[in-house]
């Protein structure tokens, strides 16, 4: 698989590492009275799709940016490549 | 017809025109007891529900052909050197129920205990085989702890003085060996068709029927079924089928390869695992070598998987045993595996009265095929857990009971 990234250009899988589901980067509120269902939902339960999913990359042979690859897990297409930070910005603006 | 070799004598004298297909192929009821979904594990459930607990209206269904799976992905090796109390009592009775299981089912699965052995590479890791293999002896399993000069004289063409991974020694379970993949699920098959359990293939589950949080059956490809109980045995696909159902799981799918080289003459022992890496392999019955390694790291249905893997498979064999720069790969393939957050697998009931789960295999599915169909069946039949599956609960994360073998956390690509 080829990583279109967003400052440098293509690059080989093989040099990134994959957290897994870019749903972690909504982390929940610890102050939530159901803070513990939270957690629990964020640590353990993936919604797991066949089809595109959109995980987190961290391109640890490289330079060290974290990205948000949307991918299609039934053919391993990539659809798109966003700094992780760009989609982190995004979310928090989101009300 | 029952297997001897008086049966083969005398099929033999008579231009083996007397052979009967394996199994019957039947249309599937409108109405069974308990359903089956997936024929990998799920044969074996399906065998043991008729065999150890009389109930035999049981559909089993298949959504390609018996074996197209994982139980015909995998690598074939069975094994019981785990070191976690709720694992280790579990893959030693699988390993039991492989030592009597062609008697049993009166079919030649070629069980070969050929053993394996887990090589070690520095006197810290020599420690850690040495407390697992007392785990192990404690569990009723066997385990020998190999030394440098007994390994030299069963392997004498490992590469014992390799620069970064000098060879130290090895974990020895005599036990351990491979098994033939397809005739596991053919056997259990047979056995129980003849035991009035009915294998439907090429029909894929599409929904299951929920009437006020219960489950009473499923939509298939061929229709509706009726059941009093469902149970998904479907590692690899299982975030798919139970969504139906509106459950989410603690699983991701990901892709595992292996690999066969060209047919060579006999020169594996048995099953040889690299301590510093992710590398294993042994020799099939035909000659070809049969190995594989880790994950592709990222989440995949495709069954496929890519070259980086490969490389990293190829430096872990070159690493032990140099001779394999010579053979020449023949296939590979890829399997998609449940992979669990702890990398353990459940059995259990769920949330919805009346439909069961089993999955989160991870990679250890193929030698716990028996055990797992073992308590699969046992849950079904009784509503409680197998006490050798009381540690496989669906809730375990919930309440913080993780078996993490490895000790990596909810990172399921680590397991």
């Amino acid at each position: 698989m080829i990583v279109d990234h967003p400052l440098l250009g293509p690059r080989d899988s093989a040099e990134f590492v994959i957290l897994g589901d870019a749903a972690l980067l909504d982390r929940p509120d610890w102050q939530d009275p159901q803070a513990p269902e939270r957690f629990y939902e964020y640590l353990y339960l993936r919604q797991n799709p066949a089809g595109l999913h959109r995980e987190l990359w961290y391109h640890e042979q490289g330079d060290r940016s974290w990205l948000v690859v949307t991918r299609d897990t039934t053919t391993h297409d990539i659809v798109s490549v966003e700094l992780a930070r760009d989609v982190a910005r995004r979310n928090k603006a989101k009300p | 017809m029952r297997y001897s070799a008086f049966t083969i004598f005398s099929q033999g004298l008579t231009g083996n025109r007397g052979w009967k297909e394996l199994w019957r192929k039947p249309e599937p009821k409108p109405s069974y007891d308990v359903i089956v979904i997936g024929a990998g594990h799920g044969m074996a459930a399906g065998y043991y529900l008729a065999a150890k607990h009389g109930i035999s209206n049981v559909a089993v269904l298949e959504k390609s052909w018996l074996g197209s799976g994982n139980t015909g992905r995998n690598t074939t090796i069975i094994r019981s050197n785990y070191m976690m109390p709720e694992n280790q009592p579990f893959y030693e009775h699988s390993l039991k129920l492989w030592e009597g299981l062609e008697q049993e089912l009166n079919f030649n699965a070629m069980v070969s205990q050929r053993g394996i052995v887990n090589l070690f590479h520095s006197d810290s890791q020599r420690d850690d085989f040495v407390r697992r293999g007392n785990v192990m002896l404690m569990s009723g399993a066997d385990a020998e702890l190999l030394d440098e000069a007994q390994l030299r004289r069963m392997c004498p063409y490992l590469d014992f003085d390799n620069a970064r991974f000098p060879i130290r020694g090895g974990l020895l379970q005599r036990r351990g060996g491979t098994v033939r993949h397809d005739a596991v699920s053919w056997g259990y098959a047979r056995a129980a068709s003849k035991l009035g359990v009915d294998l439907i293939q090429n029909c894929e589950v599409t929904g299951f029927r929920i009437d006020k949080g219960r489950c009473v059956g499923v939509e298939t490809t061929l229709g509706p079924i009726a059941a009093g109980r469902v149970v998904s045995c479907v590692a690899g696909s299982s975030s798919r089928v139970m969504k139906n159902a509106g459950i989410t799981l603690p699983i991701e799918s990901h892709v595992l390869q292996a690999f066969v080289s060209e047919g060579l003459k006999p020169c594996l022992p048995g099953v040889m695992t690299f301590g510093a890496g992710h590398f294993y392999i042994s020799q099939s019955d035909k000659g070809g070598l049969v190995f594989g390694g880790g994950l592709d790291h990222y989440n995949s249905y495709a069954q496929r998987g890519n070259l980086p893997a490969l490389e990293d498979v190829c430096e872990g064999a070159m690493a032990i045993m140099p001779m394999l720069g010579r053979a020449r790969l023949l296939r590979m393939w890829g399997g998609v595996m449940d992979m669990s957050m702890d990398g353990s697998p459940i059995i259990d009931e769920t949330p919805i009265a009346g439909l069961y789960f089993n999955g989160g295999w991870c990679y250890g599915g193929f030698k716990a095929t028996p055990a797992s169909g073992y308590c699969t069946a046992h849950l079904l039949a009784t509503g409680e857990p197998h006490e050798l599956a009381a540690g496989f609960r669906l809730d375990r994360f919930r309440r913080g009971q993780l078996i993490d073998e490895k000790g990596v956390g909810a990172q399921p690509n680590l397991h």
